[in-house]
């Protein structure tokens, strides 16, 4: 491939549309122009200079700026789709056939397609993960064909350009100074320039003065930025990099803390605390009598000896005391405890009378501790209720008669007590079920009377620990540092050139914000009485913004 | 006169305020005599500028004392989110009017802000008590944050929006000017909202309906407009009420869909009389104002805006709201409808600044393409806070 | 033309390098379990509960023996449906130097004596109470028996009702040479 060599001499790479040296239009397009085109300073994009194998057809194909704004434009249009209905992470059902029919219950038929199409996941999908990658790949490829080129282009910049160059930027002037000597204009206008904070370049009369040139990189530090993020999102897939578990504890127990090996978590106590506030129009408007003021969780966390093994709670050490609260984690080790969710008033103890069915007289009450019932309970020496069977959770008879617990919690307990009593010292059979009794002897003198419940809050939390947070900070201050330079600095460029004959010619270029680059050529143009520049865009002279200069001038 | 009295005065100070330099900006522009006109447009602009500075100025005023008052930053709840909304637009105006000394953007800008003050307040207007989540200092940075990101952002679609009515030619029919328009009668339905809901509530209408809801709980509703559609096997409990028209299944809100049916009667009832009095297209009406706009001008100036707004957007929206959620929720993106939304946002101007770097989506272009970023952002505040209920919901 | 090739090399390393980062985050993404989880082969943790006797059960204090392992809890119909299967092979095992540890979920004792005594089962159990050994070999599903040979490594996990025959064939499995 042959490299293209300009008038000047300067051997350009193919693709060069302004050459780097002098400055003259190369291609056929870019001498039609009236103004240059000057993005990337008229370097080759890279991708543009090869076309031949597969590899550069696709590194092309990554390199389009077309291609990465339609993949912006997909990714926009794709995500919005997965806010149509709810995503399957928001909704509360167990397995896959209670969410399909969450979605066809709801929503109709429209709400089965969604789950068909595998938008109530949307952004778990493959091809949304695909999606992104290519983003990313578009990302790093166009940033390395544009970027490294430019970089080359603004470290070689000449002084001194050729003419078809510099009537081809936008804002240019040509002329004679407007009073007094030329001699000196070019030192003038250096000694001005250097005071606006540019970088002044000159060989013999031309003059090259430049500013904010490090605002070029801030798209390909913001760039670098953003592949690092999703560097850091990437690695969420890999196990050990991320724990995401919860748990469910209630007040007074102690629970191993899951994917927090050598933890275990005590609760002392769930608070829940309302606003005592009167109600809102809001409030009333949606009928919620009292707004939320806090969730807490008082825990204890401890730590196994070092050189325990799972099981083993008996040399347990007290780490810290906290209050998880909403916002207010419990950090330790690099994992945090949130406080997620909570159930108020889950049944601890149950008490009963021991009560004569007829004369309706107790001999006493008898508290069972649900989660950790007894084998008897002694009233005196003479009456006493053994507990022969317990259901935490009865939900029933089987086929062969037998009663059935559905889980190990106490939702509905029911009991078979055995009643000792003077009159019945062999005991009495009673099946006690909330709201039920069977008694399979016949008829009892005595019965267990439900006298009061005690119960207990339990708390939702989760666990969280996170690996990549640090990659992510680094990668998403990154990213707003690219953001800011490339967006709050522009880059600067007047170029001044003064011939034998004492005339002036001049050209400004910046990236952006010619409103404040006027500015500085309006200094400019007054202190060494320069021939007044000329936007060549602008075709309009009657403008508000020319109208209020003149009035403050 | 207590402090949140004092508030809501000095909020109908800046309304007022606002209303005022709207006409002052517009009379400077529209003066054409040959004596001195010139002049006196610059003391005229001036003018209106000083007002909107001092309507600025009691609208932070409004700020400052219900932050007071309340004990947390105003932004925790509709009404006070869009009212500071309209806060920083009118702020940003007052900044880029400093860089570029341009009065002519005020003339779309404060009349936006006028709507979206005005819209917010028929939000209940009551302090509300912050729920754990909100009760922390990153509600202040980020929600104050991404407002003033998106505020800036809006003042690119305001100036592209003054670009459209000079660029667009009204006097021919095409896609461009029905757009124009669609835009402008969108505008009239914001009026329409605000106009329903005053004269309803000023007439005193209430009526209460019981429901079921989606969880299949019966549940109780005041409508304050008559209820054209009801809610989900709707009750009527209001002696005399109507009974609404149409019933609506559970998983769309039928207040919320009477409202906006409401407003787009009424919207579109004075925009039909707008067209009768003047004979006019509202575009042809504001044409003439905008004439001596320098298109150039505008088109940097929209340009500048999405620059100055596209990394204060990033810093409030994205990654205040990341380290926020890690804090709250341990995970710093859960794709939330209200956070995918702030991405699509942030999607969409990363799109503009490519378009118009690589591709040279400059001037018409690039003013649509504002206009558009502008009413995803509006999507944003409306529809993902009202109709889409997730985490971020306010109502 | 040096130049050239240069330049496709360093591109199609890039790209492959890419997509080769991202196809295996993709797959491992869709294929793997975010938590590392036990598999047969590895070493089974060692844990030490207190049983229903009063005393401390170790599992290292078995190395040498196989161990059978199940978890199970009194709501759990087919950890009961393999009960008595479980207990008369233990019989027949434990002379060839085969335990059977059997591991309750945060039961109260009562409830798993009780539920003990009724199937007429005597092999050795224990109580799980802070659930820190179900955490511990990720056990989500009951009954869940893992089978561990007498070096101590996991020989084989089986999820759900075991049948008569599968318990004989895994005992010997880890039955000491």
């Amino acid at each position: 491939m042959k490299n293209v060599v300009c008038v000047c001499g300067h051997e350009n790479p193919v693709g060069t549309k302004i050459c780097a040296n002098c400055g003259r239009p190369l291609t056929e397009e870019a001498k039609s122009q009236k103004v240059l085109d000057m993005k990337y300073d008229g370097s080759a994009i890279r991708s543009k200079t090869y076309n031949k194998s597969i590899i550069d057809k696709v590194w092309n194909f990554f390199s389009s700026v077309k291609v990465g704004v339609a993949l912006i434009i997909i990714t926009l249009v794709v995500s919005s789709i997965g806010t149509i209905l709810k995503q399957e992470a928001f909704v509360e059902a167990g397995n896959e056939a209670g969410r399909a029919a969450f979605y066809e219950e709801s929503y109709g038929s429209f709400g089965k397609l969604y789950y068909n199409l595998g938008f109530s996941d949307l952004y778990n999908q493959i091809w949304y993960l695909v999606l992104v990658a290519m983003l990313g790949i578009s990302i790093i490829v166009a940033s390395i064909d544009r970027g490294i080129p430019l970089h080359k282009s603004l470290k070689n910049q000449r002084v001194r350009r050729h003419e078809s160059f510099m009537k081809r930027q936008r804002v240019i002037a040509e002329g004679t100074v407007t009073t007094g000597d030329s001699s000196n204009t070019i030192d003038a206008v250096e000694e001005k320039m250097k005071k606006l904070n540019y970088k002044v370049r000159r060989e013999g009369k031309a003059l090259l003065a430049e500013k904010g040139r490090f605002s070029r990189y801030g798209p390909y530090i913001n760039h670098l930025g953003l592949i690092i993020f999703l560097v850091g999102v990437l690695l969420h897939k890999f196990p050990g990099i991320y724990v995401d578990e919860s748990m469910w504890i209630r007040e007074g127990e102690t629970r191993a803390i899951p994917g927090m090996d050598g933890y275990f978590l005590e609760n002392k106590e769930f608070i829940f605390e309302t606003h005592d506030n009167d109600p809102t129009t809001a409030q009333i408007q949606q009928g919620v009598n009292a707004v939320a003021k806090n969730y807490q969780t008082d825990i204890v966390l401890y730590k196994q000896a070092d050189d325990a093994v799972p099981g083993q709670t008996d040399q347990l050490e007290v780490v810290k005391e906290y209050s998880i609260r909403v916002n207010h984690p419990l950090e330790h080790d690099g994992y945090a405890l949130y406080q997620m969710d909570f159930r108020l008033n889950e049944l601890k103890e149950m008490s009963f009378q021991l009560t004569n069915k007829d004369t309706g007289v107790s001999l006493g009450e008898v508290a069972i501790d649900l989660r950790n019932p007894k084998k008897e309970y002694i009233i005196d020496e003479n009456i006493k209720v053994e507990l022969m069977e317990y259901y935490p959770d009865f939900s029933g008879f089987n086929n062969e008669g037998a009663p059935q617990t559905l889980s190990p919690n106490p939702n509905n307990p029911a009991f078979i007590f055995n009643m000792i009593t003077p009159e019945h010292p062999d005991g009495e059979i009673s099946f006690v079920a909330i709201q039920q009794t069977v008694e399979p002897t016949g008829d009892n003198t005595y019965k267990m009377a439900f006298s009061g419940i005690d119960t207990v809050n339990m708390s939702g939390l989760t666990i969280r620990m996170d690996k990549t947070i640090p990659i992510l900070f680094v990668g998403g201050f990154i990213f707003l540092l690219g953001l800011a330079i490339g967006s709050y600095w522009n880059h600067r460029r007047i170029w001044i050139e003064q011939f034998e004959n004492g005339r002036i010619r001049l050209a400004a270029h910046t990236n952006k914000n010619w409103f404040s680059i006027k500015k500085d050529l309006d200094a400019i143009t007054e202190y060494a009485h320069l021939p007044q520049y000329i936007d060549q865009l602008d075709d309009e002279k009657e403008t508000e913004n020319d109208e209020d200069k003149k009035e403050e001038s | 006169m207590s402090l949140i009295d004092l508030s809501g005065t000095l909020l109908e100070v800046a309304f007022i305020a606002y209303l005022v330099a709207t006409l002052l900006i517009g009379g400077s522009i529209k003066s054409k005599k040959p004596d001195g006109a010139q002049n006196r447009a610059n003391k005229w602009g001036r003018i209106a500028i000083l007002v909107t500075i001092i309507g600025f100025l009691a609208h932070l005023g409004y700020f400052i004392t219900r932050w007071i008052y309340s004990g947390h930053a105003p932004v925790s709840n509709m009404f006070e989110f869009t009212t500071a909304f309209g806060m920083f637009l009118v702020g940003a105006f007052i900044l880029i009017y400093f860089m570029y000394r341009v009065t002519a953007l005020g003339l779309a800008a404060l009349p936006i802000a006028l709507l979206i003050i005005g819209w917010a307040a028929m939000f209940p207007q009551e302090v509300t008590p912050l729920v754990p989540s909100l009760q922390s200092h990153w509600l202040t940075i980020h929600v104050i944050t991404a407002a003033l990101g998106q505020s800036i952002l809006a003042i690119s679609a305001v100036a592209g929006l003054i670009y459209l009515l000079k660029d667009v030619d009204t006097k021919k029919k095409g896609k461009q000017r029905f757009w124009l328009e669609a835009i402008l009668y969108f505008l009239v339905l914001i009026v329409g909202n605000i106009v329903v809901s005053t004269v309803f509530n000023v007439a005193g209408y209430e009526a209460q309906y019981s429901y079921v809801d989606k969880n299949g709980i019966e549940q109780q509703i005041i409508y304050n407009v008559p209820a054209i559609f009801g809610m989900n096997e709707s009750t009527t409990l209001t002696e005399g009420a109507m009974d609404p028209l149409i019933e609506v299944p559970a998983f769309i809100h039928g207040l919320k869909l009477t409202t906006v049916v409401w407003s787009i009667i009424a919207g579109t009832i004075i925009y039909i009389l707008i067209r009768l009095i003047t004979r006019r297209r509202i575009a042809d009406m504001l044409q003439p104002l905008v004439k001596k706009v320098n298109l150039q001008l505008f088109d940097e100036i929209g340009y500048r805006s999405v620059l100055i707004g596209f990394p204060v957007f990033s810093l409030g929206a994205l990654v205040f709201a990341m380290i926020w959620a890690q804090e709250a929720w341990g995970r710093f993106w859960g794709w939330d409808p209200k956070e995918v939304w702030a991405l699509i946002t942030w999607l969409f101007y990363a799109a503009f600044l490519h378009l118009r770097l690589s591709k040279g989506w400059e001037g018409n272009k690039s003013a649509w393409l504002a206009l558009i970023g502008f009413a995803i952002i509006i999507f944003n505040l409306v529809v993902v806070n009202l109709v889409i209920a997730g985490l971020h919901s306010y109502a | 033309m040096d130049k050239k090739r240069k330049r496709s090399i360093i591109r199609g390393v890039i790209l492959a390098v890419l997509v080769i980062a991202i196809g295996f985050t993709v797959y491992s993404s869709f294929t793997k379990d975010k938590v590392e989880l036990l598999t047969e082969g590895d070493t089974a943790p060692d844990f030490e509960l207190v049983g229903l006797d009063g005393k401390k059960h170790r599992l290292s204090d078995y190395r040498g023996e196989g161990v059978m392992l199940n978890f199970w809890g009194t709501w759990c119909e087919p950890c009961k449906r393999e009960m008595p299967a479980m207990d008369r092979q233990y019989d027949v095992f434990k002379d060839q130097g085969v335990n059977l540890l059997t591991i309750n979920i945060a039961q109260s004792e009562f409830e798993v004596q009780n539920f003990l005594n009724n199937l007429g089962v005597d092999f050795p159990t224990v109580i799980d109470k802070t659930r820190d050994v179900m955490t511990a070999y990720n056990v989500i599903d009951l009954p869940a028996s893992i089978f561990i040979d007498p070096n101590g490594k996991v020989v084989k996990i089986k999820t759900g009702e075991m049948k008569e025959a599968d318990i004989i064939s895994h005992m010997e499995m880890i039955k000491p040479e």
